[in-house]
C-alpha cells in the first residue's frame, strides 16, 4: 500500500520554497504579535480587575502562564520535528528543532524568573520545592541537554540526529517525570502552598490572558521563522538560490 | 539466542578480567556517601533522616560515572562498528552491554549497600527495602545511561556532556528508589514503589534499546 503524505508536505521540505513562503507568514505574524500583545498587555495590567486576595501582585500571570505553556509546547514541537526530520530526513524540520532549543530554554527561564517573582509576595519565598516549579526546572534541564548535545557535535547532520534522539527519549519521560514530581512532593510535604486555582476567574480575567497566550504563540512564531531563515541561510549558503538571493541585495 | 549469551559471556569476561572496573564504582560509591557527613553533620537523628537520599544519590552517580565507558572500548578499536555492520541483532549486543554494566554498577552496589546504611543509621527494617529497590531501580538507570553514552560516544569530551544528558531522566527513579527507603524506614507497605520502579524498568526496557541502536548508529557514521 502506498501511501503519499499532501503536496505541501513536501513543499515545506525545499529550503528555497520554506525561505520564500515564511518570509510571506513573517510580516501577518508579525503583526498579529504586536495587535495581541498590546491589547492583553494594556487590558490585562490596566483593565481587568485585581485579584480579591492576591491584589495587583497576580497580573504577572499575564506574563507567567503563556510562558509556562509556551515551554512545553515549543518541547512537543522540537521532538516531533526532530522525528519528522528522522523519518523523511527533512533538512527543514531539523533546523527547526535546533531552532526551537535556545528558544525553549528562554521561555523556560521566563517562566521560571516570573514564578519567583509571583512567588515572593504570594508564597513570601523566591523559590518553593513544588511540583509545578520542579517539572519546569527539569524541562529547563532538558532543554540545556539538547542544546548541549547539539553543539558538542561538528558535523551538523549528526548533532541534528543525535539532538532528535534525546528529544524524543525526553518526550517520552516528560509525563513519567511530571508525575513522579508530582508525587514526590504530595509525599513528601504534603500541599503547604497550591497554586491558585483558577475555575471561579471571570471572564474580564481570562479573556486577556487568552489574548496574551496567543500572542505569545505567534511572538514565538515570529522568533522562530526568523531563526529557522538564518539558519537554513547558512547552511545553503554554498547553494545556487542563496548566492542569487546575496547577489540581488 | 546463543549470540545474545556469546556476547554476554564476552561482556562479563572483559569486565572480571579488569577488576578495577568492578572496584571503582563501588569506591565511588562509598567515598560519595562519606563526604555528607562530613559536609553537613555526623548527628546519628540527622544521618538516618537522610541516609535514603544519599544513598540514591550515590548510587545514581556511581552508574553515572561509570556509564560512560559502555561503548568506548568497543568504538575506539573499531569493533563496534563491526557489530553494527554484522547481520545480528543489534538488540542482543547493546542489551548484553547493559546487563553487564548493570551486574557492576547494580547489582555489586546493592550487596554493598547495608553497610552504608549502617554508616548512615538507617532503621533495620529499611534493609530489605533498600536492596530491593536498589535491584529494581539501577536496571534503569543503566538502561538511560546507555542511551546517553551512546550519543556521546563518537565524542571526544564525554564526561560532562553526559552527564547533563542523562541526569534529568534520572529523576524519577530517584524518586521512587528513595520514597522505598523512606516507607521502609517508617514500617509503611513498600510494595506501590516496587511496582512502579518495575513498571518504569519494563517501559524503558521495551524503549531504550531502540534509542540506544538509533544513537549508535549515529555516533559510528559520523
Amino acid at each position: 500500500m502506498k501511501v503519499s503524505m499532501p503536496r505541501w508536505f513536501y513543499q515545506l521540505a525545499s529550503p528555497r520554497w520554506f525561505y520564500s513562503f515564511t518570509g510571506k507568514l513573517l510580516p501577518w505574524f508579525g503583526l498579529a504579535t504586536l495587535v495581541f500583545l498590546s491589547v492583553g498587555l494594556v487590558w490585562g495590567l490596566v483593565f481587568a480587575p485585581a485579584d480579591y486576595q492576591q491584589g495587583n501582585s497576580f497580573r504577572i500571570i499575564y506574563i507567567h502562564v503563556p510562558s509556562s505553556i509556551l515551554a512545553q509546547s515549543c518541547y512537543m514541537l522540537m521532538a516531533i520535528s526532530g522525528a519528522i526530520g528522522l523519518i523523511w530526513k527533512m533538512k527543514i524540520a531539523h533546523i527547526i528543532a535546533q531552532v526551537c532549543a535556545p528558544i525553549g530554554a528562554s521561555i523556560a527561564v521566563m517562566s521560571l524568573a516570573t514564578g519567583a517573582i509571583w512567588g515572593k509576595p504570594t508564597w513570601g519565598a523566591w523559590w518553593v520545592w513544588d511540583a509545578r516549579l520542579t517539572a519546569m526546572l527539569v524541562l529547563l534541564f532538558l532543554y540545556i541537554g539538547v542544546i548541549a548535545l547539539h553543539a558538542a557535535f561538528e558535523n551538523k547532520a549528526s548533532a541534528d540526529k543525535a539532538a532528535a534522539i534525546l528529544a524524543l527519549v525526553g518526550l517520552v519521560n516528560i509525563p513519567i517525570i511530571k508525575y513522579s514530581v508530582e508525587w514526590w512532593n504530595t509525599l513528601h510535604q504534603g500541599a503547604t502552598f497550591t497554586i491558585t486555582e483558577k475555575p471561579a476567574m471571570p471572564p474580564e480575567m481570562w479573556i486577556p490572558l487568552l489574548i496574551m497566550v496567543l500572542g505569545f504563540y505567534c511572538f514565538f512564531s515570529v522568533v522562530l521563522m526568523g531563526h529557522a531563515r538564518v539558519e537554513l541561510l547558512e547552511r545553503e549558503k554554498r547553494s545556487d538560490w542563496v548566492k542569487q538571493l546575496i547577489e540581488r541585495y | 539466542m546463543s549470540f545474545f549469551y556469546a556476547t554476554l559471556k564476552r561482556e562479563l569476561l572483559l569486565v572480571f578480567r579488569h577488576r578495577s572496573d568492578i572496584i571503582n564504582p563501588l569506591a565511588f560509591f562509598l567515598m560519595v556517601a562519606v563526604l555528607f557527613p562530613l559536609g553537613v553533620s555526623p548527628d546519628p537523628t540527622f544521618l538516618s533522616e537522610v541516609a535514603s537520599g544519599v544513598i540514591w544519590v550515590a548510587a545514581l552517580l556511581a552508574c553515572l560515572l561509570s556509564v560512560d565507558g559502555i561503548f568506548r572500548s568497543d568504538y575506539e578499536d573499531g569493533s563496534l562498528e563491526q557489530m553494527l555492520i554484522s547481520s545480528e541483532s543489534l538488540w542482543a549486543i547493546v542489551t548484553a552491554k547493559v546487563i553487564t554494566h548493570w551486574i557492576v554498577s547494580g547489582f555489586f552496589l546493592a550487596l554493598i549497600s547495608p553497610l552504608v546504611a549502617m554508616m548512615f543509621f538507617l532503621p533495620e527494617p529499611a534493609y530489605p527495602s533498600l536492596i530491593a529497590s536498589l535491584l529494581l531501580g539501577t536496571p534503569t538507570l543503566s538502561l538511560m545511561g546507555a542511551i546517553g553514552s551512546a550519543l556521546t560516544v563518537g565524542l571526544r569530551k564525554g564526561g560532562v556532556l553526559i552527564s547533563l544528558l542523562v541526569l534529568p531522566l534520572y529523576i524519577p527513579v530517584l524518586i521512587f528508589g528513595a520514597g522505598t527507603v523512606q516507607a521502609g524506614a517508617m514500617g509503611l507497605p513498600i510494595q506501590g514503589y516496587l511496582a512502579l520502579l518495575a513498571a518504569i524498568l519494563v517501559f524503558s526496557l521495551m524503549l531504550a534499546p531502540i534509542a540506544i541502536v538509533a544513537a549508535l548508529k549515529i555516533s559510528v557514521r559520523s
